[in-house]
């Protein structure tokens, strides 16, 4: 571990918390445009933030310790996701503590603690989402970690560092595995960042919402602190979607160079793929929540198709 | 690792997996037009993948069964689908008779098994798309299975059609196509084969009222 890479690791750590937000109102302003409506600020995510943050925090009577430590855990797992995953360079310090097996567990951690706290009050609505989001994130998992599996059968390692290297500074070869992985990847994150075809994150509509419901309880900073942990699920996913399938422009060490164009072009990637889901979402419709497990056992399978089709195809020459 | 093979080699194994890709997309879907389109771009990968083949091993007639595929497969067949399923008016979901997660379940047990059978197989063989053979084995064992589980007459036949595409990916994988007479007579086969499956549906419908091809089992002489 060195000063700069420690240095760059922090950088990247604060980018995240800053970008975060950020990326999340450019995809409302380019949802809002798609649809004809007038859009929100880009800064809006801010404005709520800094809103919530002074705001008092009203507990209901039921509420435990739990309830309360909560979005702290959240958040939590949120950030050390996105400090392990590269977005600008592969000389990561913190990556060694966790590979993409662990990350898929750091995620399902923040869902566990966060459906928790969705029945801790007693609400109907919050044991509603927590079912859910359990429903969701049990269909989700496995297709993830078969995603994961491809990747590293290319790179024969797990951590997302090696991985990201293997992908980006070898020479270029087509893997055709991993366009079944990239597009089983997308139904995955589209399903856990809770957006169109499974959840809506726009609407309060009692009996459709499945994040919203869970966190109908929250006020003040712990509502601010998980819809800046939302924020940053969504940073990450996209980072961690960016990594394994369009790695190109991530520095390899700590060239002061490399580093400095890596910025640009995570932004403008993070600006494409903003654009993209936005676009996404909006020609697609919400599907019932009983289709749910159909769209996600779409993603398994097409994820197990690019393992098999990396056994048959890449293996041998 | 890969990294040695031929960047042509790569790009026929890209366009097989996009091919197999759309074979399970076929299988997943619900609505007819959806199905058709998809149908049409399998045949204009196909077409892409044999003119890669074509060009790296410089076999003169695999152009002229290229620029068939995409005129027959990518743009007349599913020209004449449309005009079907408008003329028809079947715009409703197809009812599968096992329910699509089960179906796509049964679809990996298949490319499993197509690409264990074809491995050895492929061994053997020396050409560029050696690869493809399993591909094109289960792109078959997919269509095949589209048609049993599938009710409805206009996705059987696409299911033919989609077939056709995989024997064509395996002809070609295996020994860089067939012969030029016997790939024209097939497509001859196929266009002819939907014009006459195109009749019968408007006699399947005038005689049932519905497209559904379980009416068919209760024909019984007079």
């Amino acid at each position: 571990m060195s000063i700069s890479g420690l240095f760059w690791q922090i950088f990247a750590i604060v980018m995240a918390l800053a970008l975060a937000p950020l990326l999340t109102g450019w995809v409302n302003q380019c949802r809002a445009w798609l649809q004809n409506r007038s859009a929100p600020p880009l800064l809006q995510p801010y404005y709520m933030l800094h809103k919530l943050f002074h705001k008092d925090v009203v507990l209901a009577h039921g509420a435990s310790t739990l309830f309360r430590s909560v979005p702290v855990a959240v958040f939590g797992c949120m950030l050390l996701a996105c400090a392990i995953i590269p977005t600008l360079s592969t000389d990561l310090p913190f990556a060694p503590a966790a590979d993409t097996i662990a990350l898929v567990g750091v995620f399902s951690l923040a869902r566990i603690f966060i459906s928790l706290a969705a029945m801790d009050v007693g609400t109907s609505f919050g044991a509603l989402g927590g079912r859910r989001e359990m429903l969701v994130g049990f269909l989700a998992e496995p297709a993830l970690l078969m995603v994961i599996f491809t990747t590293a059968m290319i790179s024969q390692s797990t951590s997302v560092v090696t991985i990201v290297e293997t992908l980006a500074h070898r020479d270029f070869v087509i893997y055709p595995s991993l366009a079944f992985a990239g597009i089983a990847f997308t139904f995955v994150s589209f399903a856990e960042n809770a957006r169109v075809p499974i959840d809506n994150p726009a609407t309060h509509l009692e009996l459709t919402m499945i994040h919203e419901a869970m966190i109908l309880e929250y006020s003040g900073r712990h509502l601010a602190l998980i819809e800046w942990a939302a924020s940053l699920k969504l940073y990450a996913y996209s980072c961690l979607g960016l990594a394994l399938f369009f790695p190109w422009g991530i520095a390899e060490g700590n060239s002061i160079g490399g580093l400095l164009l890596a910025i640009p072009v995570l932004l403008a990637k993070l600006t494409v793929g903003g654009g993209l889901l936005a676009v996404i979402e909006t020609i697609n419709a919400k599907v019932r929540i009983f289709r749910a497990p159909e769209f996600l056992g779409t993603a398994f399978l097409l994820a197990v198709l690019g393992l098999l089709v990396r056994l048959m195809l890449e293996t041998r020459v | 690792m890969n990294a040695d093979m031929p960047l042509s080699a790569q790009l026929i194994n890209l366009f097989a997996s996009v091919i197999l890709l759309l074979a399970f997309a076929m299988l997943a879907q619900r609505r007819v037009l959806t199905l058709i389109n998809l149908f049409a771009l399998q045949g204009l990968t196909l077409c892409l993948s044999t003119l890669v083949v074509a060009f790296t091993t410089g076999q003169a007639h695999l152009y002229w069964s290229a620029a068939l595929t995409l005129l027959l497969k990518a743009l007349l067949l599913p020209w004449i689908l449309h005009q079907l399923v408008r003329k028809l008016n079947v715009k409703s979901e197809i009812e599968a008779l096992i329910n699509i997660p089960a179906t796509m379940l049964v679809g990996i047990v298949l490319v499993m098994v197509a690409f264990n059978v074809a491995l050895p197989i492929s061994e053997l063989s020396q050409t560029i798309t050696r690869g493809t053979l399993g591909i094109a084995l289960a792109v078959v064992l997919l269509a095949f299975l589209m048609m049993i589980t599938r009710q409805k007459a206009i996705t059987q036949v696409v299911g033919f059609l989609s077939m056709e595409n995989g024997l064509f990916l395996a002809a070609t994988s295996a020994t860089y196509g067939m012969p030029m007479v016997v790939e024209l007579g097939i497509a001859l086969d196929v266009l002819i084969g939907a014009i006459i499956l195109g009749v019968f549906f408007f006699q399947i419908r005038e005689q049932f009222d519905s497209l559904d091809i379980r009416h068919l089992e209760k024909l019984k002489e007079r």
